[in-house]
């Protein structure tokens, strides 16, 4: 089987924005990043899927020049090879204009199954996995929690609200967006990370996107709606403030 | 005119179809509702109520079951014929599974998980969370009509729809669906067995997030439910990592809790967590960042370190 695994590097959870100056986007110079977590699960899945089918899993994440830290460590989990789609403007990138560049860039490989994760950490759109299945032509399924290949099809898990799944049944190839906690993850061993050196990292050219869709006029820390009565004080004040608050003004203890 | 697409299952309608009715209601302008299915009269009759132009029952046999594909081909052929300028969904898990889809088809913007509508400059801004929920922004759509919007669950009032004495008209229409072209073979959704624990009973819950940091201190949030008479349960992460089981965790893929107590240790408050624990009565969250999200929703907070708190709070509790 031969898989392409879409990752995209996103700025850690630890990470405190700071919005630009001209407040239409983030300044992230000084940010780490790391690779989107339902990724991470989507990537695990098509090591697990190529365990027991064999074939291939390349790595795919369109985005600028460090975006090849999480290639790199995609590499060292288990990835045979890695695809970077190069261009400094998918860091803020509308769901179509990276979709479009993915779509190019795994079009001609023919792949049996295409993963992504449900949603990116960043801008979260829930967009890029479902439009890539659509340029592609080919059936997609959202919110994964398992994945069955059988005589060429596939059958998956799909998370419904509330504690819900269902089945569905679908020919290859197909798209599939991963939830998280779909597997348990596995970690990068120092094997992986010398091997990953060796491997191969394609960059490609974006071709020029197509005028955005979507503007972005303003970013903001939101407004809080709800006064929190804030407990100040040493952590043993406070937390003895708590108690006593709970117990006489809450009365929920 | 804008067209709300209505989500129903089994003709039980979706709630958060109704907030997305509000939304467009408020919007301004005409409105139109479309609900598709393979027999969705009576969902129609029920979506009347709300003061629209028309309740569209878009029909086939091929939509008595729920796939992208079926509904795509039918809701794009039915939105080419009704031309409208702005499309409005709730952001349920069937939206995220075939708007981008019916957007992408149409070659349409689309602009997802919105909780405003604000004027910018004449043109509608929508918005929208960004960086799980840190910041928030307001995004502009260009491209021809119709946009696409989704809005998140809890964003608009159910109870805000206005509804006129007598209902709105309701017109059934043929969907275009060819059924040879549905790819996907959905089975009976299920319900996973369930376990021992209903957490809709308990009248205090700890709730554990990813600040919790590592497996081996889950023992502290148990120590401090075990001081509070409460359950212990937990945000996604951790039951992912299999820190907890699943049948502990809180939100839209888990459990709905409404306890006296909720006290969130390390959890930064992400809308999927919120909407299964935001009817609690009272809600304390304990986090180290002042902006985190949680405390939207909290009534009592503490700024601060988890691992210097909680030791603190079971020691004022056994006092
Ligand atoms: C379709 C879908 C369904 C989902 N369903 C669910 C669901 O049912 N339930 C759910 O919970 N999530 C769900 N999620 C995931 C959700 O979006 C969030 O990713 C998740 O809730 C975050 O969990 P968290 O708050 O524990 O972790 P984080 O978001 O990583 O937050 C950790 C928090 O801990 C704080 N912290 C760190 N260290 C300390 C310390 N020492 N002391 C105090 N505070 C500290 C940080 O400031 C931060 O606010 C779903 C997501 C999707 C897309
Ligand atoms: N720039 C990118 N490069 C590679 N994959 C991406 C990129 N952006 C999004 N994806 C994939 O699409 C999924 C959904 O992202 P989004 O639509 O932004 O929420 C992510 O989990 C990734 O798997």
């Amino acid at each position: 089987m031969k898989i392409a695994v879409c990752v995209k590097q996103v700025v850690t959870r630890e990470w405190q924005v700071r919005i630009s100056d001209d407040r239409t986007w983030v300044r992230d110079a000084d940010a780490s990043f790391e690779l989107n977590e339902p990724d991470a699960y989507a990537l695990e899945e098509s090591l697990r899927l190529r365990e027991q089918h064999g074939g291939e899993v390349v790595v795919v994440s369109a985005g600028p020049a460090r975006a090849t830290q999480v290639l790199r460590e995609a590499l060292a989990r288990g990835a045979d090879r890695a695809i970077h789609v190069q261009g400094d403007h998918f860091a803020a990138a509308d769901a179509a204009t990276t979709a479009e560049a993915l779509a190019a860039a795994v079009r001609d490989e023919q792949f049996d199954l295409v993963l992504t994760g449900l949603q990116s950490d960043d801008q979260g759109f829930a967009q890029v996995g479902v439009v890539l299945a659509e340029k592609l032509g080919v059936p997609h399924s959202t919110i994964i929690m398992e994945v069955q290949v059988q005589d060429g099809a596939l059958r998956v898990k799909r998370e419904l609200e509330g504690g819900w799944f269902q089945w569905i049944g679908m020919p290859l190839p197909a798209v599939l967006t991963i939830q998280s906690g779909i597997n348990q993850l596995r970690y990068a061993t120092l094997k992986g990370i010398m091997a990953a050196k060796k491997k191969e990292i394609r960059a490609v050219p974006a071709t020029p996107p197509a005028e955005a869709r979507q503007r972005i006029v303003a970013i903001y820390v939101p407004e809080k709606s709800k006064q929190t009565q804030l407990i100040e004080g040493t952590p043993a004040e406070a937390a003895a403030t708590l108690v006593r608050v709970l117990r006489d003004d809450a009365r929920v203890l | 005119m804008i067209i709300v697409i209505a989500e129903q299952q089994h003709g039980k309608l979706n709630r958060a179809s109704w907030e997305a009715v509000a939304a467009a209601q408020a919007m301004g302008g005409e409105v139109k509702i479309v609900v598709a299915g393979a027999d969705v009269r009576a969902v129609a009759d029920e979506l009347a109520a709300a003061t629209v132009t028309e309740v569209l029952a878009l029909q086939h046999a091929a939509l008595g079951t729920y796939t992208p594909d079926g509904f795509v081909q039918a809701l794009a052929a039915c939105l080419e014929a009704e031309a409208p300028e702005l499309v409005v969904l709730p952001h349920t898990y069937q939206t995220r599974d075939f708007a981008p889809m019916l957007a992408s088809r149409l070659d349409r913007a689309l602009v997802t998980d919105c909780t405003a509508v604000k004027d910018h400059e004449g043109s509608r801004a929508f918005s929208r969370p960004m960086f799980q929920g840190k910041v928030a922004a307001d995004v502009v759509l260009g491209g021809p009509a119709p946009h696409f919007v989704t809005f998140q669950i809890g964003a608009w009032r159910a109870d805000a729809v206005r509804k006129g004495g007598s209902p709105s008209p309701v017109r059934v229409v043929d969907a275009a669906v060819d059924p040879a072209a549905i790819r996907q073979k959905p089975e009976e959704p299920f319900r996973e067995a369930k376990g021992a624990v209903d957490l809709s009973q308990a009248d205090r819950i700890v709730s554990v997030g990813r600040g919790i940091k590592s497996e081996e201190h889950i023992a502290l949030a148990r120590q401090l439910a075990e001081a509070l008479g409460a359950e212990i349960a937990a945000s996604r992460p951790i039951c992912d990592a299999g820190w907890l089981p699943m049948e502990r965790q809180i939100g839209s893929s888990g459990q709905t809790v409404a306890p006296k107590l909720y006290l969130a240790l390390g959890i930064s408050g992400a809308i999927q967590h919120v909407v299964g624990m935001k009817g609690s009565k009272t809600i304390v969250a304990i986090n180290k960042d002042a902006e985190a999200p949680i405390f939207e929703v909290a009534d009592y907070g503490i700024v601060g370190d988890l691992f210097e708190v909680v030791p603190a709070m079971i020691a004022a509790l056994k006092a």
